[in-house]
């Protein structure tokens, strides 16, 4: 797209940002078959939150470990192999929670068949993995964009968590498919190119800071500046 | 104290600009915090750093004491062990002194905020006053393994509350209420945490003649059984058989904990005879205990129980290596090989010790690595922000609130 040439959106872009505050379930684990049944009954919003906490939580750790399943089974229950395989989940595959929970149901059960000992490791007190949900506070910031050199001068000052929301939120756990910013760039700018470009990313490979660092760069590029 | 725009160099301005949002959707909300005291402990030290920022933030945070005699505090103090796990003789008799002190209580302080904060067990009873205002208890204490007889008494108070807050997720009870998980956190700016300049630090070891000579291994806490100095001096004396070091234990004692003072005498014999050990009486220093840390080859926090165990965030905010207990929040704080050292015995603590002190490169990545994981989750930025969302969440049941 030349520089000279912004197009205006046909409907501007709104900055949201969501927020999370951490609930507890009442559920534990302490072995293999603990956490089999922890993962069938616990609610969305606890899976979410084992499988999405790391990005916010340890962002000096990102992109390792994925998951708190993965590090606990690894490094709590010592079962390193079963680990590696639920990290190695390519968590942005899945449209939904429920799709990703049996994922990890079905993973746990293969290597319990083949490694039926592995179920006697158990973790102490101190040790067990607790189930937490996240809560998830939505709101809309006081930043709009009507242009994509707007939507980058934003991009620069918003949050990680508004990043966040608009790329793993309404992508996963609002089941939309695609990101909000390919969405808006497609539909409301009419640049497919970037809209694919910024689609394509795996977000869950990069730390957050990094992510937003990636997405200012292709939109820069796009707009040539 | 600082104001909120102070902490944009710290955490950047969008997280503030996040905070003004929360805050103005609390408008028009009074936001009443009870405790049992203005100062020492944990729990007077984050209200006393938290409510003139939560009022900057636009909103009405207050904040009211509990009232009691040293018999109440006695029991509460029993309450607190007994929370714990320790063995506790609780009678019938300490039930009913602080059922006496609660009515007193209940009689005399006006609980008129929406929103009503309790904290820890001493104003637990002050619920039964509840209207149809909000009300949460907030647990700051270890409760991973409680004594059933006394929990089960506090249970039926915190039964009759909207919601609790736990600091870590094994302290998860089976209440009838919605349990949230909130970490305490430090504030970067106070005296505390603050940077101080080589000056200040060289002369508070001047002040305690403590020389510069050898690693200093340093424990920052009240002189209570539950952080175990004495076995912090057990540690220090094996690792001493190998490694010339200092050992500094160092802190105060809070005014409702009447066993503070047993505890510094057992230590002080514990150490008798060793030029090395520098025991330090610091009631709320901070200047020095940050001193003190910043002075630090090594931090322990060898602690039997936890709250959480902040002084481990405030020395992984200088960066410092940490030997720590792997118990209630620190292992929140610390994750093993990674932002420090974790042990679960005197042994292991003397071991961790050793091996920071011969590879000083080691514990200066798991320093780095602490700072950045302090930053991210333990700064009283997050912490006003879980609080406001908390106040939130009691107008919303569902798991995804649009504000």
């Amino acid at each position: 797209m030349p520089e000279n040439e912004i197009k205006k959106a046909k409907e501007p872009f709104r900055f949201y940002t969501r927020l999370n505050l951490s609930e507890l379930t009442g559920m534990k684990a302490s072995d293999l078959g603990e956490l089999l049944e922890c993962l069938k009954k616990a609610p969305e919003s606890a899976i979410y939150h084992h499988t999405h906490r790391f990005l916010q939580q340890h962002q000096y750790l990102s992109p390792e470990p994925p998951n708190d399943f993965a590090y606990w089974v690894s490094n709590v229950l010592g079962e390193r192999r079963l680990g590696e395989h639920l990290a190695s989940i390519d968590t942005i595959g899945f449209n939904n929670i429920n799709d990703l929970r049996q994922k990890f149901i079905s993973v746990i059960k293969d290597y319990l068949k083949e490694n039926p000992s592995a179920k006697l490791k158990f973790a102490s007190n101190e040790e067990a993995l607790y189930f937490v949900k996240s809560i998830s506070f939505i709101f809309p910031t006081n930043y709009l964009a009507y242009d994509l050199a707007e939507f980058l001068d934003i991009l620069k000052k918003i949050t990680i968590d508004s990043v966040y929301f608009h790329i793993f939120e309404s992508r996963l756990r609002l089941a939309k498919g695609t990101n909000d910013f390919s969405k808006w760039i497609k539909e409301s700018i009419g640049d497919s190119k970037l809209a694919s470009d910024i689609s394509k990313l795996d977000p869950y490979s990069y730390t957050l800071e990094e992510l937003k660092d990636r997405i200012i760069k292709i939109t820069e590029a796009r707009l040539g500046v | 104290m600082a104001k909120i725009n102070e902490y944009i160099p710290v955490v950047g301005q969008p997280v503030i600009d996040d905070l003004r949002l929360l805050g103005e959707k609390l408008t028009g909300k009074v936001i009443q915090n009870i405790n049992s005291t203005s100062v020492g402990g944990g729990v007077a030290e984050i209200l006393n750093r938290m409510l003139p920022l939560l009022k900057e933030l636009g909103v009405d945070a207050r904040w009211d004491l509990v009232k009691g005699g040293s018999q109440f505090f006695e029991v509460t103090k029993k309450f607190h062990n007994a929370l714990h796990g320790r063995r506790e003789d609780v009678s019938r008799r300490d039930f009913e002194v602080f059922m006496e002190t609660s009515r007193e209580n209940i009689e005399e302080l006006n609980t008129y905020g929406d929103i009503v904060f309790v904290h820890d067990p001493q104003p637990i009873a002050l619920v039964t006053k509840k209207k149809d205002n909000k009300w949460i208890w907030r647990c700051h204490v270890d409760v991973s393994n409680p004594n059933r007889r006394v929990w089960r008494f506090l249970k039926g108070f915190i039964s009759q509350y909207d919601a609790s807050v736990f600091s870590a997720p094994s302290f998860a009870q089976d209440i009838p209420i919605r349990q949230f998980l909130i970490s305490p956190s430090i504030d970067p700016l106070s005296d505390k945490n603050k940077e101080l300049p080589q000056e200040t630090i060289d002369s508070v070891l001047n002040k305690y003649g403590i020389s510069k000579d050898k690693p200093i291994i340093t424990q920052i806490s009240r002189f209570d059984a539950l952080k175990d100095p004495v076995g912090v001096i057990k540690a220090y004396k094996k690792v001493k058989q190998r490694i010339d070091c200092r050992l500094i234990l160092a802190g105060g004692t809070a005014a409702d904990d009447p066993e503070g003072v047993r505890v510094l005498e057992e230590t002080r014999e514990a150490a008798a005879g060793d030029a090395d050990i520098h025991i330090l009486l610091l009631p709320q220093n901070d200047i020095e205990v940050n001193a003190l840390q910043r002075a630090s080859t090594v931090i322990m926090q060898k602690s039997i129980k936890e709250g959480f165990g902040l002084t481990v965030s405030e020395a992984l905010w200088k960066a410092k290596p940490v030997v720590a207990s792997n118990v209630g929040g620190i292992s929140l704080q610390v994750k093993h090989k990674y932002s420090g050292l974790l042990c679960h015995s005197i042994d292991g603590a003397a071991f961790e010790l050793k091996q920071l002190l011969n590879n000083p490169q080691y514990g200066k990545k798991l320093g780095e690595n602490g700072k950045e994981h302090v930053r991210n989750n333990f700064l009283i930025t997050r912490h006003l922000r879980d609080y406001m969302l908390l106040f939130l969440s009691l107008y919303h049941n569902e798991d995804t609130v649009y504000l």
